[in-house]
């Protein structure tokens, strides 16, 4: 029986071995991303002084497409955004006005949160602007997991580096570190509460904490989240944010 | 003597003349520098205490470790509460709260959307109390270009530049996106009342100024301002009696153990000012200093000259009995006369020249274009209290010490061989 337990235990591990960066990327793809997705949300915001939670909506198809709306609180609801491509508007209610946003300020953070809209609309696949290599593997909490070090490969990313904790056998992410081209730590992010959706892990809380900025970070809650719906193509245009 | 020295100053000219002029240029230029320096510098305090700094000012202790990034959710709460405090606390002071934000500043088209934008630098300031002087204190009306400042909520001036590029004409709608003190999304729309032009870059790059009220009304900041700023009711800065504010308010209203309590900053304290003011302090020493150890030189060179051309005229007062300790005394007397004359006329000539530019200024603002530092576009020279005697007496001291030094080799004189010197 020990015989047979440290033969398993050696397979495990010369299995997890085995897989290259890249594959470990891609499987990791393979939950992460989807042709669409429908996601109903709770962002709590917690600041120095006070924190606030707000519930949006969002549609996306690919990493082209997204829409999101703002549902909850009274001053947020009815603001929209929307992304095509490299371009992003918001909508706002209270002034009927659609604003582009561009340079500077789509690094600013969105709601005062943790990311900004810059992370928003980076929502490429990581294969195709990172160099992975495996850095090692760790066990937490009894659970194994990979370690992958991440390097841009292309100019246009907000992070030069990335580190992330990938678990071997969801090849789901519940941590990652990512760094600017100084090394510098600039925003660390956990997931956590992974549920099987639709075949597919997926962790349904995240947090987001921007090691430059006070406060003590971001939690996303998903509370409903659907992969490859019909989504009414109307819905990716101007015309909706004032609808 | 003084009434024959004179006499003898004014009859021989090639004895006067030049040391004259030369103590008069001297004077003038350290006065007209003096008063430059002064203008310029004071006119630099001037222009940071009313946009940046004020005499004082109070943050909360939060904002002003990363103030660089107008942090408004560090802002101070309950201002007006404060105000009354400080109003009583310090009666001799005028107290003013003021709100920074940054954004974008959105220009619409007929549906809406965005036509044009550019960064913006907003600042809001009590532009519409009856009382407020705020609007004179950072130059508004006269930095106007078109239009007129906000007369009533809503309205707004926006920077001349941004509106020439962008076509933006007075009656226009612009749109303010950035973030409330909340961190929720602030769209405000205003109507552009006016276009101002300070004619610095860094006042002028995107800049829009509103009301302090509707700034609190978009940024959530209701009874909320980034700072509130002391400004001394009369006369300007004065470092002691700053000190002695900032002192006497932190103690009693700030703690190390809240973050959010306020924290006052005297003007020195801020922006590099510290080491600026210590230059402009001793800048006026170093150039009296400077003056008087040329115009010593030269003066003493002078008065070479003049007892070389005066040897003749030493050596028969000498052979007439004329004691060496009498001659250099009515030389010295002489320099004296000469110094006090020269020194009249520099000081006159260089205090005129120094209201001149007091009044007019010299303006800088076409090669400060691109400059982003706190500098004012136009230059003005000061004419205070001290010009009237700051190249006064350094140009009595120089003539007296040149002649002094001059007159030294009269000691140097052998009666014995006076006669064979002036071959009689």
């Amino acid at each position: 029986m020990k015989n047979i337990t440290v033969i398993i235990l050696a397979s495990l591990t010369v299995s997890l071995s085995a897989q290259t960066a890249d594959e470990i990327l891609d499987r990791v793809d393979k939950n992460m991303s989807a042709e669409n997705r429908v996601l109903e949300s709770s962002m709590t915001i917690h600041g120095k002084r006070n924190s606030r939670t707000m519930t949006s909506k969002s549609y996306t198809v690919s990493d082209k497409k997204s829409f999101t709306e703002y549902l909850t609180p009274a001053r947020e609801k009815g603001t929209k955004m929307l992304k095509l491509e490299d371009k992003l508007w918001i909508y706002s209610p209270s002034t009927d006005r659609t604003i582009q946003i561009s340079g500077h300020m789509l690094r600013q953070s969105i709601m005062g949160s943790d990311f900004s809209y810059e992370d928003m609309m980076d929502d490429r696949k990581l294969k195709d602007i990172y160099t992975a290599t495996i850095a090692g593997e760790e066990e937490i909490e009894g659970r194994n997991f990979f370690v992958l070090e991440l390097i841009a490969k292309v100019e246009d990313v907000a992070y030069h580096s990335r580190k992330i904790w990938i678990d071997a056998l969801r090849f789901v992410p519940i941590k990652e570190e990512l760094f600017a081209k100084s090394g510098q730590l600039l925003k660390r992010t956990t997931l956590s509460d992974m549920q099987k959706v639709q075949g597919r892990w997926f962790p349904m809380k995240m947090t987001y904490k921007d090691m430059l900025k006070h406060g003590d970070g971001t939690e996303i809650h998903i509370t409903a989240i659907k992969f490859n719906q019909d989504i009414p193509t109307y819905i990716f245009t101007k015309a909706a944010l004032k609808q | 003597m003084i009434k024959f020295l004179l006499k003898g100053i004014l009859r021989d000219k090639s004895r006067s003349l030049l040391p004259i002029i030369v103590v008069s240029l001297g004077v003038f230029l350290t006065v007209l520098l003096s008063g430059w320096i002064g203008g310029v510098f004071s006119d630099m305090i001037d222009v940071n205490a009313n946009f940046i700094t004020g005499h004082v000012k109070i943050l909360t202790r939060a904002y002003a470790e990363n103030k660089n990034q107008l942090p408004n959710d560090l802002a101070l709460l309950d201002v007006e509460e404060l105000i009354t405090n400080l109003n009583s606390d310090y009666p001799d002071m005028e107290w003013v709260k003021r709100i920074n934000f940054g954004g974008l500043l959105d220009v619409p088209d007929e549906n809406g959307e965005t036509r044009a934008q550019g960064p913006a630098a907003g600042k809001a300031i009590d532009l519409l109390s009856p009382d407020s002087n705020e609007a004179d204190r950072m130059n508004i009306v006269k930095s106007i270009v078109k239009g007129s400042i906000p007369a009533k909520q809503g309205e707004a001036i926006i920077s001349d530049d941004f509106a020439e590029k962008f076509g933006v004409n007075i009656g226009e709608k612009v749109t303010i996106f950035g973030s409330t003190m909340n961190g929720s999304m602030m769209f405000k729309t205003f109507i552009v009342s006016g276009t101002i032009s300070f004619g610095t870059a860094l006042l002028d790059r995107g800049a829009i100024i509103i009301d302090i009220s509707d700034a609190q009304l978009a940024l959530d900041m209701y009874d909320g301002a980034s700072e509130i700023l002391g400004y001394f009711n009369e006369g300007g800065y004065v470092d002691v009696k700053a000190d002695s504010v900032k002192a006497s308010f932190n103690t009693k209203y700030s703690s190390v153990d809240d973050e959010f309590s306020p924290q006052m900053f005297k003007l020195r304290d801020q922006e590099g000012l510290d080491q600026y003011m210590t230059l402009a302090d001793s800048m006026s020493g170093i150039m009296v200093f400077i003056f008087i150890l040329a115009m010593s030189v030269v003066l003493w060179n002078t008065g070479l000259l003049g007892g070389l051309r005066r040897y003749s005229e030493f050596g028969i007062r000498l052979a007439l009995g004329e004691r060496k300790s009498h001659i250099y005394k009515t030389t010295i007397y002489e320099a004296i006369i000469i110094g006090f004359i020269g020194s009249i006329v520099g000081t006159a000539l260089g205090l005129g020249a120094a209201y001149y530019l007091q009044e007019n200024g010299i303006d800088f603002s076409s090669i400060m274009e691109n400059v982003t530092m706190m500098f004012p576009p136009v230059y003005r020279a000061v004419v205070s209290p001290d010009l009237f005697y700051i190249g006064f007496f350094p140009g009595l001291i120089a003539m007296t010490l040149g002649n002094a030094l001059a007159g030294y080799a009269i000691y140097k004189r052998k009666t014995a061989q006076l006669f064979k010197e002036l071959e009689v």
